[in-house]
């Protein structure tokens, strides 16, 4: 009969905007190179469909952290991990030692800091991971390697020339031809670790926008050297120093108004 | 000190500086000829000695006792089976082994002792695989005086450098390339199979052909199995018996090689049987170089396409 107030509903809609669901999420996450931790008690989300930035000085542990995510870690004896990472919807723990490193690796995809095409054919390296699934279709193994090569912004450059050496292409199409190679699998999550510290100003913009495209698909980590790159491509953003997550938070929080000092002076650039 | 001064001192510094260079750079090319001028010397003497004995009949003639007759075709022929034999052997297992090595073992000391007595093991005297050979193959396994025998202990002397090559090109691997292939979720084997060994098949390939053009000039583990040094008949040819145990008749037949043929005529009073071993070790080197020559090539060829 009596009429909502309007303006108590209005301010409460326009705070609540309705939480991302989460892809993933990290809980008491520590980690061992032997004897020396590199993680420490990470706790943190990666929201489904955003990307999510880790950010931090040299040695702070963001790319053992995002090497986490595959498991990475398990091709070099003496590393641990303790905790957990979780990935949803399914509640598989991936670092739970029961499951297979495989698995993980097959539904979370990764690109390199420098780009490290496989010296076979561009067409090959695409198809690579359809290869390692069994596919052998040539139609449908076509189809995947158009289908990724376009979602990494690459089609157009190199449709001509599929079967040309993977190296003759430019380093910045090289970094975009291991984005399509991870793409080409369909991937729940992208892993990022600093795709464009070895490309230049121009192939970085491309980088760039392409991450923005992606995640209209797939959730992505990536771990930047560069702050302005943190604040232009992602939705969230997490700070790292020595090894422990010091603040996690919405990339406009997190470069407007940071909870920690410590975050503060990085972002500001008085430490780094 | 005025300037022009100064710049007369430095410029006196240098020349005594540089006299170093020289005298460096003159002890460096005569220690280069001496390995250098041996070799031409040696084998300009072959050449002179032995070039005017080459002609058709004397790759297809059997020894004999007049030397204008002798020819090496059993020596070559034993030679080449032999070869092949060894490259059997050698390169499935030290390949094998290799991989294993850096792919599938685990680090620990179990490993770094195989990895220590793999390196040594490249040092032990060839005559010392001959006489395991006698002992094991001959007498244990009963195998013969054969070209199987001389296979197997010459791809066992060659293992060791096949391992390491094997280790060392897949070493030269970086471990990016790696890494990618396990990121898409390749196994191991997945991992070897589709990179690993391509990628390396270069530098393993190189040091197969070296290896055996280290064993096609072994003679003694040769002697020590046996090997006749006067043959007069061939063996059956390869794969022509009757099936299925004919096809391997040539594997146990008594056989000669190169070096020992060499070291036969060599040992006659008579001048000409010396020429004939010249133009044998012609033969030999001219052999082993094109093997070496094959090897660089192979390594041009698969690199070609490979850039880190």
């Amino acid at each position: 009969m009596v009429a909502t107030p309007a303006p108590q509903i209005a301010p409460v809609a326009a705070v609540a905007a309705p939480d991302p669901s989460k892809k993933s999420e990290s809980m008491g996450l520590g980690f061992y190179y032997s004897s020396f931790q590199a993680l420490k008690n990470i706790n943190m989300p990666i929201y489904e469909k955003k990307v999510t930035a880790l950010i931090g000085p040299s040695g702070c542990g963001k790319s053992t952290y995002l090497r986490c995510f595959n498991r990475m870690h398990d091709l070099y004896p003496g590393n641990r991990y303790e905790g957990d990472i979780m990935l949803y919807p399914d509640h598989t723990n991936i670092l739970n030692p029961d499951v297979d490193p495989i698995e993980v690796r097959m539904r979370i995809s990764m690109v390199f800091q420098k780009p490290n095409p496989f010296p076979k054919s561009i067409y090959e390296n695409v198809a690579y991971g359809l290869r390692v699934r069994g596919e052998r279709k040539r139609a449908l193994l076509d189809e995947k390697v158009e289908e990724a090569l376009r979602g990494a912004a690459l089609w157009e450059e190199v449709k001509n020339r599929l079967n040309d050496l993977a190296f003759n292409l430019s380093g910045g199409q090289q970094q975009r031809l291991c984005i399509a190679r991870a793409l080409a699998t369909d991937p729940e999550m992208l892993l990022f670790d600093e795709p464009t510290s070895a490309l230049d100003p121009i192939a970085t913009a491309s980088i760039e926008q392409l991450l923005a495209e992606l995640k209209e698909k797939v959730t992505i980590l990536i771990v930047t050297h560069n702050m302005q790159q943190a604040a232009r491509v992602s939705d969230y953003t997490a700070y790292m120093y020595l090894g422990e997550m010091i603040e996690f938070d919405a990339t406009e929080t997190i470069f407007m108004k940071p909870k920690h000092k410590q975050t503060e002076d990085y972002i500001t650039g008085r430490f780094g | 000190m005025s300037e022009a001064a100064k710049v007369r001192e430095v410029r006196a510094l240098i020349a005594a500086n540089k006299r170093w260079d020289l005298v460096f750079a003159t002890l460096g090319l005569l220690a280069l000829m001496v390995g250098v001028l041996t070799f031409v010397a040696l084998f300009g003497q072959m050449v002179i000695e032995g070039a005017p004995r080459l002609s058709w009949d004397f790759f297809t003639h059997f020894p004999s006792r007049k030397p204008d007759q002798a020819g090496i075709l059993s020596a070559w022929v034993g030679s080449t089976l032999v070869m092949i034999v060894t490259a059997a052997t050698a390169v499935p297992l030290g390949v094998g082994a290799g991989v294993y090595l850096e792919e599938y073992a685990p680090r620990n000391w179990m490993t770094d002792l195989i990895e220590i007595n793999v390196t040594n093991l490249a040092g032990v005297p060839s005559i010392v695989y001959g006489l395991l050979a006698l002992g094991l193959f001959v007498y244990q396994f009963g195998l013969g005086q054969s070209i199987l025998t001389a296979g197997l202990t010459l791809g066992l002397l060659i293992l060791p450098v096949v391992i390491v090559a094997t280790r060392e090109a897949i070493r030269a691997i970086p471990s990016a390339i790696r890494e990618a292939a396990y990121a898409l979720g390749a196994t191991k084997w997945q991992t070897t199979s589709d990179h690993i060994l391509p990628y390396s098949m270069a530098g393993i390939m190189t040091g197969v052909i070296i290896g055996m053009a280290r064993a096609i000039g072994e003679t003694a583990p040769v002697i020590t199995i046996g090997a006749l040094t006067f043959i007069a008949f061939l063996p059956a040819a390869p794969f022509t018996g009757d099936p299925p145990a004919g096809l391997f008749d040539w594997i146990m037949s008594p056989f000669t090689v190169m070096p020992i043929q060499m070291f036969n005529w060599t040992s006659r009073p008579e001048a000409a049987f010396h020429h004939n071993a010249a133009a044998a070790g012609l033969v030999l080197v001219v052999m082993t170089l094109s093997m070496n020559a094959f090897a660089i090539y192979i390594r041009y060829r698969l690199r070609k396409n490979i850039k880190w």
